[in-house]
């Protein structure tokens, strides 16, 4: 963990190769993308949804797009960087499956970090109480969460095996943020992590 | 051969206490080549500058007006008397920073604040040249300030910026001299003028070609001007610069001066009167052929043609930094013709930003006070000083 960033967000760093040309996705206030380009030199560009977000970005001298990972990303050219990340950001979109396959064309690695709704406490929660599970990392009621596309780990690897993709790590996330290197395949992050984060590259 | 004086303008000077700039005269040497493939030499480029150039000639700002607009961007107009078109963007602690960047606005070629167009006096008559002067375009109006630039001893532009065809320039100042250009925004623009665009410049130039006062251009001679025709040319293209919402919220059905409507065809709405206005006070300070002239480069633009329709072709390999700003309301360049930008930036690999401002004032908002809009400018101008060292 360096600097204050976010333990997850640093994670996503540490698999970041010095002088890249990185694409981040949902980049928020940048600050993924600003540590990125301090500490690892890199190229690094950005999409945002939210103005006031890409407006912070500007002002801190990043490049930084206001657009849509919906219904942007097919204007994007294929193979052009290194990396394009996708940090929390998959489970908020209305066709993950199209925006992971879009990711994949554009980035010669992707990365894919997102919440886990496969977590023992949503189990737990759904299960006892009824109720719509409400957890650190999902936070907010069932009828305002602008997570409209929720998945298990287990159900976002058999996602990147449709899609086409070679899972080349994956981390789990705890309650805390800390990530540790885990099997993508095995039932025990699918159960025990609040989130993950996946390198991921095209099959060939 | 370059000699600098004070400009000559082809309208009277209301306010003669105002700063009129200078006026750079190319000679033979340094003949002009234009796109419709004639050659203009001599002419002249009129410009205003604010703030003082650095010693190592890095804090160059160059900002690029748009169609009806000139290079008194800031202070007392001398021709209109009235204030410069972009207070709120540039002077000493705004955005565009005079105490800190040196600032640079030339009117365009074609243009009739100064700069060579159909207004200048032709020599060998005496006469305005008319329709006797080339058509130029936008890569015409940059090359002429490419060649400002030389004159001025500035080798390389911290920022070139401008709004509506103002941007345009921007965007082929990037495409023709990317190393000269650290960077570029472009504010409310388009890398083509569209159909629509071009089919609303046509009606602005019927409307002042139908006027009996037009005479074929050659108004001068009878010491009239077309000024019905350059009035309605005005007030249709008033009409695009701003947004069915604005005028809504600004005019509603609201009468004019009556209680009731007339059953008659004298103004009885506000907002014909507010357009009858604006045409009247165009025509006081505007030239019609010139307006057929800027019009006419504006249609002609579409930078992705230069290079085989590939519009990212055009900024390949480019190290220029990019700000393309937009705004939700305005219908003449929509969101859409920016954003088209920005992907092709992005495919070419360049360093761009791309900002959406949410407003309902159309098209004119670049020039209004749009909070958003003006932090963006300070922040990344911020940075690219930073970046360049200029302090």
């Amino acid at each position: 963990m360096s600097g204050g960033l976010r333990p997850d967000l640093a994670a996503i760093a540490e698999m970041i190769g010095e002088g890249t040309r990185v694409l981040d996705i949902g980049c928020g206030d940048g600050r993924l993308l600003e540590h990125l380009m301090t500490t690892k030199r890199v190229d690094g560009h950005g999409v945002e949804i939210s103005q006031p977000n890409v407006n912070a970005c500007v002002a801190r001298g990043l490049a930084v797009i206001q657009g849509d990972a919906d219904t942007d990303l097919s204007e994007y050219p294929s193979q052009v960087f290194d990396v394009a990340i996708l940090s929390q950001t998959i489970q908020a979109t209305r066709n993950p499956r199209k925006v992971l396959s879009e990711l994949l064309r554009i980035g010669r690695r992707s990365v894919v970090s997102l919440p886990n709704f496969g977590h023992w406490r949503v189990r737990l929660s759904l299960s006892l109480k009824g109720r719509m599970p409400r957890t650190v990392a999902l936070d907010y009621a069932w009828y305002d969460s602008p997570n409209i596309h929720l998945c298990t780990i287990a159900d976002f690897v058999a996602l990147t095996r449709e899609s086409g993709a070679v899972i080349e790590r994956a981390l789990a996330i705890n309650a805390r943020g800390q990530t540790r290197a885990m099997r993508a395949h095995a039932w025990g992050p699918n159960l025990l992590a609040e989130g993950a984060i996946f390198l991921l590259r095209p099959r060939a | 051969m370059v000699d600098a004086q004070t400009p000559t303008f082809t309208r009277p000077v209301s306010a003669p206490g105002a700063d009129p700039g200078r006026a750079m005269t190319f000679g033979p040497d340094r003949a002009l080549a234009l796109d419709a493939g004639r050659t203009l030499a001599p002419w002249t480029c009129a410009y205003m500058t604010y703030g003082t150039l650095n010693a190592a000639r890095s804090n160059a700002i160059l900002i690029c007006h748009a169609l009806s607009l000139d290079q008194f961007v800031i202070g007392d107009n001398p021709v209109t008397g009235k204030p410069g078109w972009w207070p709120l963007m540039v002077g000493p602690g705004l955005p565009i920073d005079t105490d800190r960047f040196f600032v640079i606005c030339a009117n365009v070629l074609g243009g009739c604040m100064g700069s060579s167009g159909p207004a200048e006096l032709d020599p060998a008559t005496g006469e305005p040249r008319g329709l006797s002067f080339p058509l130029v375009t936008v890569r015409d109006m940059v090359k002429a300030q490419a060649m400002l630039l030389d004159a001025l001893g500035i080798e390389k532009l911290l920022c070139v910026t401008g709004g509506s065809m103002g941007g345009m320039q921007a965007l082929q100042w990037a495409a023709l001299y990317p190393h000269r250009v650290a960077s570029a925004i472009p504010i409310a623009t388009a890398a083509r003028h569209s159909a629509q665009n071009i089919a609303f410049h046509e009606v602005g130039r019927q409307a002042i070609m139908a006027d009996p006062d037009w005479r074929g251009g050659r108004y001068f001679a009878s010491g009239t001007q077309p000024s019905k025709g350059l009035a309605v040319a005005r007030m249709a293209a008033h009409i695009t610069y701003l947004s069915e919402a604005a005028l809504q919220r600004k005019f509603g059905r609201t009468l004019q001066d009556r209680a009731e409507i007339s059953f008659a065809f004298a103004p009885d709405f506000q907002v014909e009167s507010y357009l009858h206005h604006q045409g009247a006070s165009f025509v006081d300070r505007f030239d019609a052929n010139s307006y057929l002239y800027i019009t006419r480069a504006m249609d002609y633009f579409d930078l992705a043609a230069d290079y085989g329709g590939v519009l990212a072709e055009a900024f390949l390999g480019s190290p220029t930094r990019f700000c393309i700003v937009s705004f939700t309301s305005d219908w003449l360049f929509p969101t859409s013709e920016n954003k088209r930008i920005a992907h092709a930036l992005n495919a070419a690999a360049a360093s761009v930003s791309f900002v959406e401002i949410e407003t309902d004032r159309g098209h004119d908002a670049f020039l209004l006070d749009e909070p958003e809009m003006l932090a963006t400018v300070r922040g990344f101008l911020n940075s690219v000083a930073q970046a360049a060292g200029v302090r």
